[in-house]
């Protein structure tokens, strides 16, 4: 036990967490935007996908790897339009229209990868970039100053979008809109408008965790890569109170024992792999019943805005 | 109102002529595309169907079969002489069994059901389809029904032979197993590859790792990056997400790779040492002659190394020192004769 839980262990447990955690936090922060403002988004998994596929099939051709990510962005932005046109305009059943929007992008990127590419291939993608000085801290330096690009921008998002919803007046309207629409729009703010800023802005989110699996964690592309990822993202923004630092405390507790239970694994320790498999979900939703009951739900959320209806 | 008449006037005509084009147009095409079929009557076209888990594409199980169904119609003369029609992603049951259905409705010859997982589907439908044949894998049980066949790989022969080569190509003393689900090939293959490396060297370590789904590649590949942070510097492992494995051996520049189910090599062809690789053609090109000659089903396959069913393929991107290739043919030779016995 004493080989268990020494420091390379316990740094390479962390330092794995790091690289699981990252598409988590891009795709739960944006669904967090989308929720706060009351549309409830669970397309993003097949945002994810599409969005993974392009940024492959970018890189793959032309080499460059920020194309790749700009493809990715602009792909979760035109399916952000779509689920928000169907959501907000048309005033669809969001739960519905969201698994449409999953089989839309699961579908499509099946079909995409097998037109276009054809077989698995692989790029070389970002790399981690070592932070000079900070790197070389026990511990605290490899597992958070030496990472690749996508995962440091995972984790500065969550000050931003806390910022942002916290401190802004655009944050102030989001959360308006996602609790009052009425008198939101009494005071002229456009509900639909922010409704459509906020979906908008969570599936470019989701389009940059796609790109974050497919040209940073996995550089390959294959049907289905994200094996229902994105339905994990929403449901941590329901753990973390629909709050950036909820998002990241969920995003950590759920990735940290998928990494521990692996170490496990590959060091033998006498465990059944049925239940290290089980342990992320099973931890995650014991935290839930423990937690304190936050009713911080936004209060028009799923339900479209009609003015004088509401 | 007179104006109203003649548009609708107008507008009839157009109908009319528009239908009389479509009507004569299609007679002359009618009659062209019967004399093809009159003379491609002489060689009967056999129509096979197959239902898959995954994509064809999956770079391990699915794509096995789908090259081996390919290679077999490329032989025989083209889609003329044999049509295939496939369903990939039928990782949901009922939908499959659906589709197996459909396509046994539709007058397929042959309906492979590539899953162990429809099998109890396979039982039901086939017997509503007595002139239909049914071959299924990978299992052993054709369910006492004249019109089904079964097949499998006896995949811990590779395993072994894997094993064997790994043993002696680590240098770290280390190798990792990142394995799906302990279920099926993908344990047998594993068990076997154990038993290859034990039985070369018994004390390099082993240590094993499964991700509990089989196509969770991201799991499958921080389980990858994990052996070899603890400095597992060959691994190996099945199931179409292994291409997570294979990345992340990629990324780490000097981890070898060994692979099973379809050859891996063009993944990373500088680190992948060989493949196992299920070779369908054989069995395939006998269940049709078998077909054909009116025996519907009852006998069940297995590719072993001595029916030539399992390959190894070396990848000649990477250059095997001799002694260690010879070690591996040895294996090969001994599992092939008899004389070495790998258990499942």
């Amino acid at each position: 036990m004493k080989d268990v839980f020494s420091l390379n262990v316990i740094t390479g447990i962390f330092n794995t967490m790091m690289g699981l955690a990252a598409p988590f936090l891009y795709a739960a922060l944006g669904e967090t935007f989308a929720q706060t403002s009351g549309v409830v988004n669970l397309g993003v998994d097949g945002i994810m996908l599409l969005s993974a596929y392009a940024a492959f099939y970018f890189t793959l051709i032309t080499g460059n790897l920020w194309l790749g990510v700009l493809t990715a962005a602009i792909v979760g932005l035109l399916m952000g339009l779509l689920m928000s046109f169907v959501s907000v305009t048309l005033k669809a059943e969001q739960g519905v229209s969201g698994i449409g929007l999953y089989m839309f992008g699961l579908g499509m990127s099946s079909l995409l990868f097998k037109v276009t590419i054809g077989t698995v291939k692989t790029v070389v993608g970002f790399q981690s970039v070592k932070i000079p000085i900070l790197g070389d801290i026990p511990f605290l330096g490899p597992v958070l100053f030496d990472n690749s690009i996508p995962v440091y921008g995972a984790f500065l998002l969550v000050p931003v979008a806390w910022w942002v919803l916290e401190k802004t007046t655009l944050g102030l309207k989001i959360k308006a809109v996602g609790q009052n629409p009425a008198a939101a729009d009494s005071v002229g703010i456009s509900v639909n408008g922010i409704r459509y800023l906020s979906v908008c802005l969570g599936a470019i989110l989701a389009g940059l965790a796609g790109a974050s699996l497919s040209i940073s964690q996995l550089n390959l592309f294959q049907d289905n890569l994200t094996a229902g990822q994105g339905f994990i993202a929403v449901a941590l923004v329901y753990f973390g109170g629909w709050s950036p630092i909820g998002v990241l405390a969920g995003s950590l507790l759920f990735s940290v024992v998928n990494s521990f239970q692996l170490w496990m694994q590959v060091l033998g320790v006498k465990i059944s792999p049925s239940v290290a498999v089980m342990l992320p979900y099973l931890l995650t939703i014991a935290a839930l019943t423990v937690t304190v009951n936050r009713v911080r739900q936004p209060a028009a959320l799923n339900k479209p805005f009609e003015r004088g209806e509401n | 109102m007179k104006g109203k008449g003649v548009f609708r006037l107008v507008g009839l005509a157009i109908a009319v002529a528009a239908l009389a084009i479509a009507c004569g147009g299609s007679k002359p095409a009618a009659t062209a595309a019967q004399k093809p079929a009159a003379s491609a009557a002489a060689v009967k076209q056999i129509k096979i169907a197959v239902v898959m888990p995954s994509a064809t594409t999956d770079a391990a199980f699915s794509q096995s079969m789908w090259s081996a169904l390919n290679a077999v119609q490329a032989e025989m003369g083209g889609p003329s002489a044999m049509e295939i029609k496939y369903s990939e992603n039928m990782y949901n049951v009922p939908d499959a069994a659906a589709a197996i259905r459909d396509y046994a409705s539709q007058g397929f010859d042959i309906v492979i059901a590539h899953g162990s997982q429809y099998g109890s589907s396979v039982q039901e439908i086939a017997k509503d389809f007595p002139k239909v044949t049914f071959a299924w894998g990978t299992d052993v049980n054709t369910f006492g029904l004249p019109n089904v066949y079964a097949y499998t790989a006896a995949a811990e022969q590779g395993g072994y032979v894997n094993g064997v080569l790994a043993a002696k190509l680590t240098k770290t003393r280390k190798i990792g197993v990142t394995g799906p689900v302990e279920v099926g090939d993908a344990k047998t293959y594993i068990d076997g590859f154990v038993q290859g490396v034990k039985a070369t060297d018994s004390s390099i370590s082993v240590s094993k790792t499964w991700t509990g789904s089989f196509s969770d590649v991201a799991l499958m590949a921080a389980a990858a990056k994990t052996q070899i942070a603890n400095g597992a510097d060959v691994l190996t492992g099945s199931s179409q997400s292994v291409v997570g494995s294979i990345g992340a051996a990629k990324d780490k520049g000097n981890v070898l790779w060994f692979g099973t189910q379809s050859d891996q090599a063009s993944l990373a062809p500088s680190l992948v040492v060989a493949s196992q690789v299920y070779d369908w053609t054989a069995m395939l090109k006998d269940i049709i002659a078998k077909h054909e000659a009116g025996t519907l089903g009852g006998i069940t396959y297995t590719l072993t190394l001595a029916n030539g069913g399992l390959k190894i393929a070396y990848n000649p991107g990477y250059s095997l020192a001799a002694d260690v290739k010879a070690a591996g043919d040895a294996a090969i030779k001994g599992i092939t004769d008899g004389s070495i016995k790998v258990q499942p």
